[in-house]
């Protein structure tokens, strides 16, 4: 994709929060904001919307808690059932620790994949990093320059409103 | 808004850092070369590992023979130490998981290290069972797989199936934890890094990181749904093991009050191994500006809220057997305090009920070299408080005439002390390759990012530099 981009950055957490909700109040298109640590309200000056990520979670361990539940009646109770000191086959209360075990296991293991695959985070991938300091002390503004209204102008004033530290343009780089 | 009647909090880390300066503070470490020091505490506790490993190799080709433990006495030195060792890691859990639930901001300088030692612990945890078996090459029986025998399948309704589920559960969700914090990090540690091995190993695990609010957003949800599933986790995986004890007919061991207190025993002593290590390592790694004297009072007073659980514990569990009127429980818990073990029993309430109420006073918390002997004393006698549990209960049973005594051999010296080799040089290797402190999350907590840069009046700034708290500071930065 081919897209033109400012970026800016700053050095506190004010600036970057504030003119995040600037840019985004006045209309711009946020690309996105790279800052060395979660800053929070971020992503709601942003306009993102809340993560599904917890769905995710909560389905996955759903799904494993019910598959060791039917693995273990069918295990106990049907493939070779074990007479163990006269417990019934279905002993349900003794199936729940591993149950449970099972249950945070595959919640925690697949959420963490999913959120590998859609931040599209892999070993070995190399960074797109558009300033230098990004991981250390720097906070990074990329507003997309979308048509023939975009203003450089006001927007370069707006960031001297946040002290902006410097301001770059960039051409056709995928980010993500 | 500005609200200059605000107590002002002290700030979290000392010395008004600036981002820069957190990043190299805890990169430099491990960039330069190794200190003395560290090469001299590497080497011993390596020559430990050494130590522990042959043993380990001699009882393997010998038996189980080798070790003190008899008929009567089945479990000793090395159940003693599964569980002490567990235990140990419970504490990195709760620092990690539950602390961040409870929004308890102090935890970002000692999470990393205290999950890091989670995970050392519960490798040293793990081994004992497994050596246990006596042949240690069928460890894997323990698992469901489709087999040729049968199949056969594992009891489900054995708590020492839960036992094998619950350890490796959570030697998983904490290592996955522990490696999902370390990703920002590892990505300041690659840009930082020149060409060469550390730069090359720190691309691959730092997964391409570039700091993306996107990924932040989401990144910060998975901490909290990891640290809701850990918690639970945590509560579980000692509840199971206690369950190993109280699911037996042993007088002693079948009683209900196991779960808790083997719960509030396990964060205890983990506690106690982490204000150890850290205590180490403020000094020898000169993080005294991020581990400071405040975080050392806090978890003093952990520990004193913890010794009070367990204190009640044995209490209530004396008491409960001698008002049972069930004569075996009740000598079970005579024989534990009077009978020829009573000594390890002594130890075990001095160490963790009356030597830890030192630290009532602060005179006391904030003198470094005292709480770093209390923190000692309170380790030996949380693994003493497992050895009176296993070895007490089990050397006098029901029937006397198999009554026997019990002494561990060099062997099980050996191990043990291979265990804490293990753990050591696992340590060591941890804080010499990767960042000990969480940079991305103790530059969340520094108040330097949230000076107000176009302020609302010199008073207010000031106030900031201060050190204000950072929730109304925050606020102000939003909504200025």
């Amino acid at each position: 994709m081919n897209r033109r981009m400012i970026v800016a950055s700053f050095s506190t957490e004010e600036d970057i929060l504030g003119v995040t909700q600037a840019a985004h109040a006045d209309g711009l298109k946020v690309v996105d904001v790279y800052t060395p640590y979660a800053v929070h309200g971020l992503d709601t000056a942003m306009g993102m919307k809340r993560s599904r990520l917890a769905w995710v979670c909560f389905a996955a361990g759903m799904v494993g808690a019910i598959l060791k539940l039917w693995f273990e009646f069918w295990t106990a109770g049907v493939d070779w059932p074990v007479n163990v000191g006269g417990k019934p086959w279905n002993s349900l209360p003794a199936y729940v620790p591993v149950t449970f075990e099972v249950m945070v296991l595959s919640a925690g293991l697949v959420t963490v994949f999913v959120f590998l695959v859609i931040s599209k985070l892999k070993p070995g991938k190399s960074p797109v990093l558009l300033a230098e300091g990004i991981t250390n002390d720097t906070f990074v503004l990329a507003i997309e320059e979308e048509d023939a209204t975009f203003d450089p102008v006001r927007v370069r004033k707006l960031f001297e409103r946040f002290n902006v530290r410097s301001i770059s343009e960039r051409y056709g780089e995928e980010v993500s | 808004m500005a609200d200059s009647t605000v107590v002002l909090r002290p700030p979290l880390i000392d010395g008004n850092k600036t981002f820069a300066q957190v990043t190299s503070d805890v990169c430099s470490g491990m960039e330069g070369k190794p200190t003395p020091l560290w090469w001299a505490s590497f080497l011993t506790a390596f020559s430990f590992l050494l130590l522990g490993g042959s043993a380990i190799g001699y009882l393997v080709a010998t038996g189980i023979g080798t070790w003190g433990a008899n008929r009567t006495i089945g479990w000793a030195f090395d159940i003693t130490n599964f569980v002490f060792w567990i235990g140990i890691g419970h504490a990195g859990t709760l620092i990690s998981a539950v602390l961040y639930l409870l929004r308890q901001r102090w935890r970002t300088s000692v999470n990393r290290a205290a999950e890091a030692m989670t995970l050392f612990a519960v490798m040293c945890a793990g081994l004992f069972p497994v050596i246990h078996l006596g042949r240690p090459w069928m460890a894997y029986w323990i698992f469901p797989y489709p087999n040729t025998r049968g199949p056969l399948w594992v009891n489900f309704r054995s708590p020492l199936v839960w036992d094998a589920f619950a350890i490796s559960t959570y030697f998983t969700i904490s290592l996955v934890f522990w490696y999902v914090g370390l990703i920002p990090d590892l990505a300041t540690v690659r840009d930082r890094a020149k060409e060469g091995l550390r730069k090359k190993l720190s691309g691959i695990f730092s997964l391409g990181w570039n700091g993306s609010t996107r990924t932040w957003s989401r990144y910060e949800v998975v901490y909290l749904l990891l640290a809701g599933l850990a918690t639970p986790l945590v509560l579980s995986v000692h509840t199971i093991v206690s369950w190993d004890f109280a699911t037996s007919v042993i007088p002693g061991w079948h009683t209900t009050i196991f779960p808790p207190y083997f719960v509030a025993g396990a964060i205890f002593s983990g506690l106690a191994m982490v204000l150890t290590l850290m205590l180490v390592a403020r000094k020898t790694m000169r993080l005294e500006q991020y581990i400071t004297i405040r975080h050392v009072e806090v978890m003093c007073k952990l520990i004193i809220a913890t010794s009070g659980m367990v204190g009640l514990a044995y209490a209530t569990e004396f008491v409960t057997a001698l008002y049972s009127g069930n004569p075996y429980e009740q000598f079970a818990f005579l024989n534990r305090a009077f009978g020829p073990w009573g000594w390890s029993y002594g130890i075990m309430v001095s160490c963790n009920v009356i030597i830890p109420q030192l630290l009532w006073s602060k005179r006391i918390r904030t003198n470094i070299a005292i709480v770093f002997v209390i923190s000692i004393f309170v380790n030996i006698g949380m693994w003493f408080e497992r050895f009176v549990i296993i070895v007490t209960s089990l050397h006098r049973d029901y029937l006397p005439s198999s009554w026997a005594d019990y002494r561990p051999t060099p062997i099980e010296i050996a191990i043990l002390a291979g265990t804490f080799g293990l753990f050591f040089s696992c340590f060591l290797l941890f804080c010499r390759f990767l960042p000990v402190i969480a940079m991305a999350e103790v530059k969340g907590v520094l108040n330097e990012g949230r000076e107000p840069a176009h302020g609302h009046g010199h008073a207010e700034a000031a106030g900031k530099r201060a050190g204000l708290p950072e929730r109304v500071s925050a606020m102000e930065g939003v909504r200025g």
